[in-house]
């Protein structure tokens, strides 16, 4: 699905002595098929822009397109049930929407509302469940007797069920141990791949963007300060700290190590092994030389 | 979150209205809902309005929010007003509108009791638009000790009210979350049938209530962590204290009551 922001404005609580701007004047471009990272500080305005994608906020001013949907504040969205139906999004700690008796049900939930036909549901679920990697035995169990990490799995299945064009996910793997983070991760980006569907990840792990996403893009105080690929938005230390974040580990070690040897490796995703060779084969030379 | 009904809304301030001990305000706006009643002159009425108006201005907050707040109640002073206007029958006929007669009397009284009722809702907006819900609470407490000698559970109370008053922002929130999520589910809690929403509203309070357990739970463990067995021998945090400030105020009210008391008839 391709995505457009235009100008995009949103204030809470607007004309009250509350009033906050939560977005400011956001412009930007996700073209179909690309999984693009947003990272920003606490507060800045991620989710509030996300929940822009299907229509759960509107701009205050400003103009979106999602595909062949147009979202702006004076009109109504036409047709807002298939635009919910075609966007999946997995809200921070979606655990704490499950509701129904059993695991099956829940998952099952949102499909039907969205009216996939009963067979279709059957025939998608194990391949889903396989996915999210939960055992069907869980499938009859209430979903309140779940440890939280399967719950969220429960919830995501829900998501993955409809098979949306664009995937959102916020925070997917916080409060996860590093074990399950990493499986979480794994899964969505091996989904990307096998489906080429457009997914967008907020995170505040520099080093999931660097690792899972192609194009990224930085918030901070509800506007758009940076964008690009990984490699070229995480080159500029100065500019991300002062905006409160760090560059990622693997970065900083490189940058670190330029200042130590006055040799610089320009970081292309090499794997640790790749980059201790290079390491090695550079420190050796400048032990010859002297 | 619904942005029109601000009864019980605080808006931040530093105001001499959201300065005032919260126990003198009270107490002010309790005396000055009984004046209302007894008011029975253009005068007296006129002096009340003034003390309102002019406590209004002294909040600081925007006039057009105090009455934008005051939305949802505009309709019964208005309704009050008319049904006034059509029921009572004293006095001089003053005009009529398709051959119903409008009295002066009716007229007279149905402004009374609209302006009755717009001081009082006015007056009690302002206390809770500048005063905390936590410093009410407290004033309460401060307030009902002596009751504490029949055995009245005070502290109990003003616990109970402290805790409600601090989740009710924190479950509207929940609630905003929990639709939201559930909307992106397929949910529509707009459109269809009666029995249709009510379907609707169970995704969005099983959760709820699930949170609010979870929630009930945790805080009573903190406090027990944390030592709380009740009011006996506590201190308190924040402690009310007369300031030389408060008294002025009181007793410039006073004589606003004074005044008005000369002016009835
Ligand atoms: N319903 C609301 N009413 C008023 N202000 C809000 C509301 N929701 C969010 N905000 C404010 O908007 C700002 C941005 O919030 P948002 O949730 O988008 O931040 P975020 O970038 O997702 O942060 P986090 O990383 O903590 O999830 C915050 O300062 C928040 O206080
Ligand atoms: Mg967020």
């Amino acid at each position: 699905m391709d995505i457009l922001f235009e100008n995009v404005s949103h204030i809470y609580q607007k004309n009250t002595p509350f009033e906050f701007k939560a977005l400011e004047e956001v412009s930007f471009h996700i073209p179909a098929g690309s999984f693009a990272a947003i990272i920003g500080h606490t507060g800045s305005g991620k989710s509030t822009l996300i929940q822009h994608f299907n229509g759960l906020l509107k701009p205050t001013s400003g103009h979106i397109r999602m595909g062949d949907f147009n979202i702006t504040a004076e009109k109504k969205v036409k047709d807002i049930m298939d635009l919910r139906k075609r966007v999946g999004v997995v809200f921070q700690y979606p655990e704490h929407q499950l509701f129904e008796e059993t695991v099956e049900k829940d998952i099952q939930f949102g499909p039907k509302n969205f009216g996939l036909s009963q067979d279709k549901i059957d025939s998608r679920l194990p391949e889903v469940l396989k996915s999210v990697n939960l055992p069907e035995g869980l499938l009859s169990r209430s979903p309140f007797d779940l440890s939280g990490g399967q719950m969220r799995r429960v919830a995501i299945a829900g998501v993955l069920m409809m098979s949306p064009d664009l995937l959102v996910l916020d925070e997917p793997t916080a409060g996860l141990d590093p074990r399950g983070q990493k499986e979480m991760m794994d899964m969505f980006s091996r989904v990307h791949k096998e489906t080429q569907r457009t997914t967008i990840l907020v995170t505040h792990s520099m080093e999931d963007a660097l690792k899972y996403a192609d194009y990224v893009f930085i918030m901070n105080h509800g506007k758009l300060v940076m964008e690009g690929t990984p490699l070229e938005v995480f080159q500029k230390e100065e500019a991300l700290n002062q905006v409160g974040l760090a560059v990622p580990e693997v970065i900083k070690f490189l940058h670190a190590f330029e200042s130590r040897f006055g040799q610089s490796i320009p970081f292309k995703g090499q794997s640790i092994q790749e980059l201790a060779k290079e390491m090695t084969e550079i420190v050796r030379r400048g032990v010859k030389d002297e | 979150m619904s942005n029109s009904v601000i009864i019980g809304q605080y808006v931040p301030g530093q105001s001499l209205v959201h300065r005032l001990d919260p126990r003198l305000k009270m107490i002010m706006v309790f005396l000055f809902i009984i004046f209302i009643f007894l008011a029975n002159s253009w005068m007296s009425y006129l002096v009340l309005t003034l003390f309102a108006l002019l406590s209004v201005v002294t909040t600081r907050i925007a006039p057009s929010f105090v009455i934008k707040g005051l939305k949802p109640v505009w309709f019964l002073i208005i309704f009050t007003f008319i049904l006034h206007l059509i029921v009572t029958k004293e006095g001089d006929i003053l005009f009529s509108i398709w051959n119903f007669d409008v009295y002066s009397g009716a007229l007279w009284k149905g402004l009374e009791i609209s302006l009755r009722f717009f001081l009082l809702i006015l007056m009690t907006t302002l206390l809770t638009l500048t005063t905390t819900p936590i410093s009410i609470t407290d004033a309460i407490e401060s307030l009902f000790q002596p009751l504490k000698r029949i055995r009245f559970p005070v502290h109990e109370l003003a616990l109970m009210m402290s805790i409600s008053l601090r989740f009710i922002p924190t479950l509207m929130q929940e609630t905003d979350k929990i639709s939201k999520a559930q909307a992106s589910r397929g949910v529509d809690f707009r459109t269809g049938t009666i029995k249709e929403r009510l379907k609707a509203v169970v995704p969005l309070l099983v959760p709820l209530f699930v949170s609010a357990f979870k929630r009930a739970e945790e805080l009573a463990m903190a406090m027990e962590a944390r030592g709380y067995k009740g009011g006996e021998g506590r201190t308190k945090f924040r402690e009310l204290k007369l300031k030389p400030m408060d008294v002025w105020i009181f007793i410039l009210f006073i004589i606003v009551l004074i005044t008005f008391w000369i002016l009835r008839t």
